[in-house]
């Protein structure tokens, strides 16, 4: 992807400020069993490996129809990475942790040694 | 038709199936009423058959002529672009979505962007589309291409469960769905979408045969309802999309007794005085420079002259032609395209094809409503197909034309001189009157003979006609024998100044004789006359001597008893008796 320099000078900058500050924003409908385990799931990785660097944002999009179209939401549940560079998208319900952990951008060597 | 069709099933007391007018010109009348009502239907073809523009007239239509508010749910175009796109038919999707009455939602999906982490569903994809829906009121939803998911997702399992979720819920939601999807290789669409939308399913296909293309459409299955199934061919234009109209096979045509006039009088004459039926099909055939195209323009011109609408399609020369050309035998056929009674089409038979051509022909006499319409010449389209392939179109044509009551002309160019039986494309058999047109070489002249070959259900004229064409126009010559049998041109002026001549002679002759006769009855009467005279004088001469001989005989009796008296001495007696 190209960015022109603008683009580039602003997104350095919000990188600077949320340094080590994960944004995320998790898309679930309901309390369907998808929902649900993808919910404790991030739960367990964020504070597994991201305790206190991360911003975790329950959306029901049930109650808030109006993002599906906004967001571009398609498959639930869906987290957003929205802190990612470009912005990243997970869906399903995050038992992959391997997949979850490098949708994060965090190395595989991270979590693997500890 | 729906109307009909739900009177019968009405009359049966059963509940029937609902069916939505799709608004396709022609799409309504092979499905029988329109697209099932609040049942998906699934909408097939190759890259560039049309279906994003079908599906989109689909809604646009819908929400303008059936006010039934649409939502067009993109998977490969941008809200911006498919506007873009549709501008061009004069749908103006941004007011559209102003005004509420359909909905625009551009499905973004990407691979590269997306992880899949385990178990999901489309549980999105159904709030949006749940969303759109109610958020106007749609009836009417089109998913294109929903097969986009698959190259954006990868765990096909979850896909195709969800996609049965998705056809179950879009009718429990009772809106009527296309889902439009990529023909695939053996198989209607590539990810067998036809196991799931099963209640219609139609099929776009691009035909490309020798050089020149033809876009059909088939029903493939219309579960619950009858339809047609043949191929039909549909055209997209500037106003969208028309599919060609059922061939009717039932021969339930109405008729018309009235008469309309060919503009030549004479031939009117020949056509059992009045000219053709009303809603009647001609075909005038003919060897090259005999004066088709004049006739055709007479009976345009007299079409346009009763102030009915006409269409030209003119398949050789350009209109600008045949206006000066018609010129020259005193016709003015620029007048009655400026008063908008005559519109003209000229176009190359190789433009497009046979189809298109007939849907395109179609398309313009729905529009412009004529009472006649002319094809000049219909040989040339045998450069675009086949002998039977022309007929079949001439079939569809003349049934439509019929259905319309449109009376029709066709004009034909026979190469051989002599008449063949199998002649003119084959339609001869199809069309109600067929006038022929031909040379007649004699003396070294070339001259037209008419011949009506048939005129169905009137009394026409056997004869030949000598066909003129001068400045003035066209005029058809009482056929004139001679001792030679049937004479023209120059023989036939030669021939008509001799029996002139020979006329004269004649009369000379009569009236000498009749001078004679008269004479001959005055010395008569003379004779007569005087002959009279001497017998007048001859009866007077007798009745003289008669009147004197009664006059001396009673003189004489007289005489007689006078002296008898004397004698008897009785006479003085009586004389004083006489006396007293």
């Amino acid at each position: 992807m190209i960015y022109n320099d603008e683009e580039l000078e602003s997104a350095d900058s919000q990188k600077n400020e949320n340094t080590a500050t994960y944004i995320l924003r998790l898309f679930i409908t309901g309390a369907s069993p998808n929902s649900v385990r993808a919910m404790s799931n991030i739960k367990n990785i964020c504070d597994t490996y991201l305790k206190d660097k991360y911003q975790l944002e329950v959306i029901d999009v049930y109650q808030q129809p109006k993002m599906a179209e906004t967001e571009q939401i398609i498959a639930l549940p869906m987290l957003v990475i929205k802190s990612a560079i470009p912005e990243r998208r997970l869906i399903g319900d995050m038992s992959d942790k391997g997949k979850v952990l490098r949708g994060l951008g965090l190395k595989f060597n991270d979590w693997e040694i500890e | 038709m729906a109307e009909t069709q739900k009177n019968k099933s009405n009359r049966s007391g059963l509940p029937y199936l609902h069916k939505s007018n799709s608004g396709i010109s022609g799409l309504d009348e092979i499905t029988g009423g329109g697209l099932p009502t609040g049942r998906p239907t699934l909408l097939c073809g190759e890259a560039g058959s049309g279906k994003t523009l079908m599906s989109v007239e689909f809604i646009v239509r819908g929400a303008l002529e059936y006010n039934e508010p649409g939502v067009f749910m993109a998977f490969e175009e941008k809200a911006e672009e498919l506007a873009m796109n549709v501008a061009s038919l004069g749908f103006d999707l941004q007011k559209l979505q102003q005004d509420k009455k359909i909905r625009v939602d551009h499905v973004h999906i990407e691979r590269s962007e997306i992880e899949e982490t385990g178990e999901y569903d489309l549980d999105g994809l159904f709030i949006r589309l749940g969303h759109a829906i109610d958020s106007i009121g749609a009836k009417r939803v089109v998913l294109d291409t929903i097969e986009n998911l698959f190259s954006g997702l990868s765990n096909q399992n979850i896909l195709r469960a969800e996609l049965r979720r998705l056809f179950h819920w879009l009718k429990s939601k009772g809106v009527t769905a296309i889902i439009t999807a990529e023909r695939g290789e053996g198989k209607l669409t590539r990810q067998g979408l036809e196991e799931y939308v099963s209640d219609c399913v139609i099929l776009l296909d691009h035909r490309i045969v020798n050089q020149i293309s033809t876009r059909r459409l088939r029903i493939v299955k219309y579960r619950g309802s009858v339809h047609g199934t043949n191929e039909y061919p549909f055209l997209i234009d500037e106003e969208g999309i028309s599919v060609l109209p059922v061939t009717s096979l039932l021969l339930e045509k109405e008729v018309s007794m009235e008469r309309v006039s060919s503009g030549i009088k004479s031939l009117d004459k020949m056509l059992g005085g009045e000219g053709f039926y009303k809603g009647s099909s001609i075909l005038v055939s003919g060897t090259a420079g005999t004066g088709k195209t004049s006739i055709a323009s007479y009976f345009a011109n007299e079409a346009c002259k009763r102030k009915e609408r006409c269409i030209y399609f003119a398949f050789e020369e350009s209109p600008n032609q045949i206006i000066r050309n018609m010129k020259s035998i005193n016709i003015d056929l620029k007048k009655h395209v400026d008063d908008g009674f005559l519109l003209f089409n000229a176009s190359r038979p190789t433009l497009y094809g046979l189809e298109m051509h007939l849907v395109s022909i179609y398309k313009m006499i729905r529009k412009f409503k004529p009472s006649v319409v002319i094809l000049d010449p219909i040989t040339n389209l045998i450069t675009v197909g086949s002998v039977s392939e022309v007929k079949a179109m001439l079939i569809r044509l003349i049934d439509f034309l019929q259905d319309e009551q449109i009376t029709v002309m066709f004009t034909a160019l026979t190469l051989n001189t002599v008449v063949n039986e199998q002649t003119d494309e084959g339609v001869s058999s199809l069309v109600d009157s067929w006038l022929y047109v031909r040379d007649i070489e004699l003396d070294g002249e070339r001259n037209r003979g008419m011949y009506i070959m048939k005129s169905r259900g009137m009394n026409h004229s056997n004869q030949i006609r000598e066909f003129i064409i001068t400045d003035e126009g066209i005029d058809l010559m009482d056929l004139y024998l001679g001792p030679d049998g049937v004479l023209t041109g120059s023989a036939r002026e030669s021939q008509q100044l001799r029996e002139k001549t020979g006329e004269a002679l004649k009369n000379q002759a009569a009236n000498r004789m009749d001078r004679e006769i008269s004479r001959k009855r005055k010395v008569l009467e003379a004779k007569i006359s005087s002959l009279t005279t001497e017998f007048e004088s001859i009866e007077e001469e007798l009745n003289k001597v008669y009147l004197e001989e009664t006059l001396k005989k009673q003189i004489s009796d007289n005489n007689k008893e006078q002296i008898l008296n004397l004698r008897t001495g009785q006479s003085k007696k009586k004389n004083d008796d006489d006396a007293n």
